[in-house]
This record gives structure tokens, C-alpha cells and sequence, in this order.
């Protein structure tokens, strides 16, 4: 079963996001971070110079695991790219064996490490998605027939604890509209927040991905409540964290996410692990029982 | 100080059929380009009640526009909606001073390539050619947005702010405000075509003669 099939049946699922080196080291990402999760996930996402920091390409990596029979994800953001680079990459990654497209506006420039580059944000999400599902229909976005359809099936994400959170229902919806066959989401720490959105969202019908981002200190947490949008950490965790000994945080972190995988196993159709570095997402997926 | 085009009829017309109108309309920039005699013409052709009609300079000019809303209040009152005919400024100026009314442009504002102007102090226009005013309760997206996003926030706002810069409101939570507050949210609900980069003003000043 591919990820599109999946989804259509039912099934709870797990997607885990790989990160692209900052080089050419292409071992680490195959080998250290992918394939130890092999048959253990649904899905490898692969980010698009998350952050806004410049390194290797989500297009190739993804093409790399399609090749080994890793189901990817392709993350593709509007930042860098305009029109007809977007398309003529969604084209690319179809010859090149990848069916599974997430879309993404992307950061601003000024976050990453070439603050002073050009952004283009030529198109947005809902805009990429609509000229995304407009390939698949044989044409591209000025109409201009193609030899021969793509196929996709395309995601896009949506952040739970944005404020005012009417507005990004408004742009999922629209997002759907525009051909969003699944959402994943920004990290979840807080289940009520989360089961409230999720009342609001299952009108829409659509597959949702609860997304984890397992937590490294009580540092860390305390950083995202601060810069992070949409992410709060509650007190009890960041606790937790302080309280850890060093030795003793990978479990505690294990521990933290399980809780909540398990309160959101029950509200959406899966899970989305944002390891972002941290070493341990094989060891959540047995503590999880969902390896 | 921009150069402005009257809004294909197609597009203003179903935002403001069978409201009573209050109009604004700027001189400021004939020295420019303003479509005086078309902007005339076009609100003569309207069969919607217009309740007032001004006609002033430098609409971009935001004190000396609060005393026309002043000395204007009851027709503007009376009005449904108010439309202005100048350039994406003027517009957003208009639109500030009145919170809780509609507020629409009949105007696209152009680029002028290698046009530097006057920059009005409170509101910032890019000229894109297609004033997106009407759909953002008369917040420029294109100036206040840094991605000048057309469908909605990215996904970084945090506590109302943008990601890109914490000291400034997010210009999407704003739209969104307004619209709420004018009862316009499905506004919102409509997909728009990315922006169109080959709008400019030697395009049209081509397909135009007599312009000064
Ligand atoms: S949308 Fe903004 S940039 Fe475009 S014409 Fe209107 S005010 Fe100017
Ligand atoms: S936070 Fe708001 S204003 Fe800033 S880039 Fe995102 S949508 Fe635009």
C-alpha cells in the first residue's frame, strides 16, 4: 500500500520528517536517519531548507529513499522558487519516482543563514496546491498542455494553536479546495487545545497528522513557548524536563510524547515526528507500540 | 503620488450593486496620472443612491483627510459602503479613518518603473496593478505582508505579530479583524490567482494615448 492508499483506509498512521544535511554527506540522512525507520512509518518527510538555512535538496533525498523503497514526502515551499521553478520541480519529482507532495508557504529568508538573500513567495500554499492539482489535470498553471499527467497526492499543513485559529481554518479549508488530500500539523503539546481544533476540522473530512516534536531540555521547550508560533509547552512538561537528569531525558521526553500520541491517537488520523535532531524517534515509535 | 487605472468594471460592480454609496475621489497625482474623466463617467453610470461624493487632493494625506470624514459624517453615516477612487494610499488611508465601514477601491495603482515619489508616512503602496484592497478590508497585503501573502497568514504568527518582524502586527490577523468586524469574513473564502508581475505602466501608458 502506498501513502495515498493508506490514507484512504483508515488506517492510524505514522510519518516521520528527515532533515536534509547541510553538504554532501548523504549517509547520514539514508543511512543514520532513514533506514532505521524502515517499515516502522507510513512516511519520510523531507524538509526544504527548513528554516530557511541553505542545504541539500528535499528533491533528490526524496528520490533517494523512493529508490530504496522508502515511501517520501516531498516538502516544497514557496520561498525560493517562482512559478515556473515550482512547477518544473513538481514535474521533476514525478519522473523521479515521488507521488506524495506536502506544501508549504516557508519561512521568511531573514530566519535562516542567508538573511539577505532574495524571497520570492511568488505563489502561497493555497496557490501551489491549486497549480499543483492543475498539473495533474494535464495542464499548467497558464493553461499550457503537458505531454503526459503527473500524479500526486497532496498534503499541506496547519498550525492547531494558531491565534486567531478561525483563520486557519479558513485557509485549510481553502487549501483543501485548492486539492489537500491530508494535513499534518505544527507540534501539539496541549490535547485540549488540540481537541478543540479537531472538533472545527472534522467537518472538512480531511486525513489530519498530529504533529510531535520530541523534546530535548526544559531549554528547549521554554524556547518554543517564547519564538515558536502556535506552540505552547505546558508548565507540567517543562518541569518534567528540569527535573530529568541528564541521563535520564531521553526517557522523559520518550515518556512526554507517548502521553501524547496517545491523547491524539484518538482525535485525528495519525502522527507527524519532528525529530529535529534529536537521535531517539526509533526508540518513541516501540515505547509508542506503534512500531 | 501613484499612478492609478479604473478597476475593470466587472470587478467593482458586484462589490457594491443595489449600496448606497459615499465617494471619494483624489486629485492628487493629475500631474501624474489620474482617470478623472473615466472615474466621472463611471460613477454617473451608477444607479446605486450616492449619498455624498468629495473630491479632494492628496487623499494619501491622512490629517487633512480626517477633516473631510468630519465634515462628511452624515453622509458617510448614511452610506453602506464607501468607495474610493485614488491610489492603493489613499485607500488604505480612508480605510483606517473609517473602522466600521466598508471600504472599497475602484482603482488598480500601477508601477512606475524608477518612480520614487512621495512615500505618505502611515501607508505604503507597491503598485501592483491589481488593488487587492477589496478583499482585505483595505489592508495592503502586498506592503504589510512581507510575503505579501493573498491567501491567508503563513503559519508564524505568533501573539499577533509577524515572524519576520515581532515588532510589527501581523498584516493577515488584522485583515482578519476587520473583515470579523465588518461581518465580511467569507470574504476570505476566495482563492486568488497569484499575482500578476507583467502589470505595469509602460504596458498601459502604451495602450493609451493623451496620457501626460
Ligand atoms: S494591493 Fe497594495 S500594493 Fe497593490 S495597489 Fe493596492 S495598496 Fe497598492
Ligand atoms: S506573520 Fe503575517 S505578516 Fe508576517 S509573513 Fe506571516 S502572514 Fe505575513
Amino acid at each position: 500500500m502506498n501513502f495515498s492508499e493508506k490514507l484512504e483506509s483508515g488506517k492510524f498512521l505514522v510519518t516521520c520528517e528527515v532533515a536534509p544535511i547541510k553538504g554532501v554527506n548523504i549517509a547520514k540522512v539514508l543511512d543514520e536517519e532513514a533506514e532505521p525507520l524502515r517499515g516502522k512509518v507510513d512516511g519520510f518527510n523531507v524538509t526544504d531548507m527548513q528554516s530557511s538555512v541553505m542545504r541539500l535538496g528535499s528533491l533528490p533525498v526524496c528520490h533517494l529513499l523512493a529508490q530504496r523503497g522508502l515511501e517520501p514526502i516531498f516538502q516544497i515551499t514557496c520561498r525560493d522558487r517562482n512559478g515556473i521553478a515550482l512547477q518544473s520541480d513538481l514535474l521533476s519529482a514525478y519522473v523521479l519516482g515521488i507521488r506524495n507532495v506536502l506544501v508549504l508557504t516557508g519561512d521568511y529568508v531573514t530566519l535562516g543563514d542567508h538573511p539577505e538573500t532574495k524571497p520570492v513567495f511568488d505563489l502561497d500554499s493555497v496557490s501551489l496546491l491549486k497549480v499543483a492539482s492543475t498539473l495533474t489535470e494535464g495542464k499548467d498553471m497558464k493553461g499550457n498542455e503537458l505531454d503526459g499527467k503527473p500524479e500526486f497526492c497532496l498534503g499541506a499543513v496547519v498550525n492547531p494553536g494558531y491565534d486567531p485559529v478561525e483563520l486557519q481554518l479558513i485557509k485549510m479549508e481553502k487549501k483543501i479546495r485548492a486539492g489537500a488530500k491530508f494535513f499534518q500539523t505544527q507540534a501539539i503539546y496541549d490535547l485540549e487545545t488540540f481537541e478543540k481544533f479537531m472538533k472545527e476540522a472534522e467537518k472538512f473530512k480531511v486525513p489530519v497528522l498530529g504533529g510531535i516534536i520530541p523534546l530535548k531540555s526544559a531549554g528547549m521547550a521554554k524556547y518554543m513557548n517564547e519564538h515558536i508560533a502556535g506552540i505552547s509547552v505546558p508548565e507540567k512538561y517543562i518541569r518534567m524536563m528540569a527535573e530529568a537528569k541528564k541521563e535520564e531525558r531521553v526517557k522523559t521526553s520518550i515518556q512526554i510524547s507517548v502521553e501524547l500520541i496517545r491523547g491524539i491517537k484518538s482525535l485525528c488520523r495519525g502522527v507527524h515526528i519532528m525529530p529535529m535532531g534529536w537521535k531517539h524517534a526509533l526508540e518513541l515509535l516501540a515505547a509508542t507500540e506503534l512500531a | 503620488m501613484l499612478v492609478t487605472q479604473l478597476k475593470p468594471e466587472e470587478e467593482v460592480l458586484p462589490k457594491i450593486s443595489g449600496k448606497r454609496l459615499f465617494i471619494f475621489e483624489c486629485l492628487g497625482c493629475k500631474e501624474l496620472y489620474f482617470p478623472k474623466e473615466e472615474v466621472g463617467k463611471f460613477v454617473d453610470s451608477l444607479k446605486e443612491e450616492i449619498t455624498g461624493r468629495a473630491i479632494l487632493d492628496y487623499l494619501c494625506n491622512r490629517e487633512f483627510v480626517k477633516a473631510y470624514v468630519g465634515e462628511y459624517s452624515k453622509e458617510i453615516e448614511g452610506a453602506d459602503l464607501v468607495l474610493v477612487f485614488s491610489c492603493g494610499v489613499g485607500t488604505q488611508v480612508v480605510s483606517s479613518l473609517l473602522e466600521s465601514k466598508l471600504v472599497y477601491t475602484g482603482c488598480d495603482t500601477l508601477y512606475l518603473n524608477g518612480f520614487q515619489g512621495l512615500s505618505a508616512r502611515n501607508f505604503n503602496c507597491n503598485q501592483c496593478g491589481q488593488c487587492y484592497l477589496n478583499y482585505t478590508a483595505g489592508i495592503c497585503p502586498i506592503t504589510n505582508c512581507p510575503k505579501g501573502l493573498l491567501n491567508g497568514p503563513c503559519g508564524g504568527t505568533k501573539d499577533g505579530k509577524c515572524e519576520v518582524d515581532p515588532e510589527a502586527d501581523c498584516a493577515w490577523v488584522l485583515i482578519y479583524k476587520r473583515l470579523e468586524k465588518l461581518g465580511k469574513l467569507d470574504t476570505l473564502t476566495e482563492i486568488l490567482s497569484p499575482r500578476d508581475y507583467s502589470k505595469n505602466i509602460t504596458e498601459y501608458l502604451s495602450q493609451k494615448e493623451g496620457v501626460k
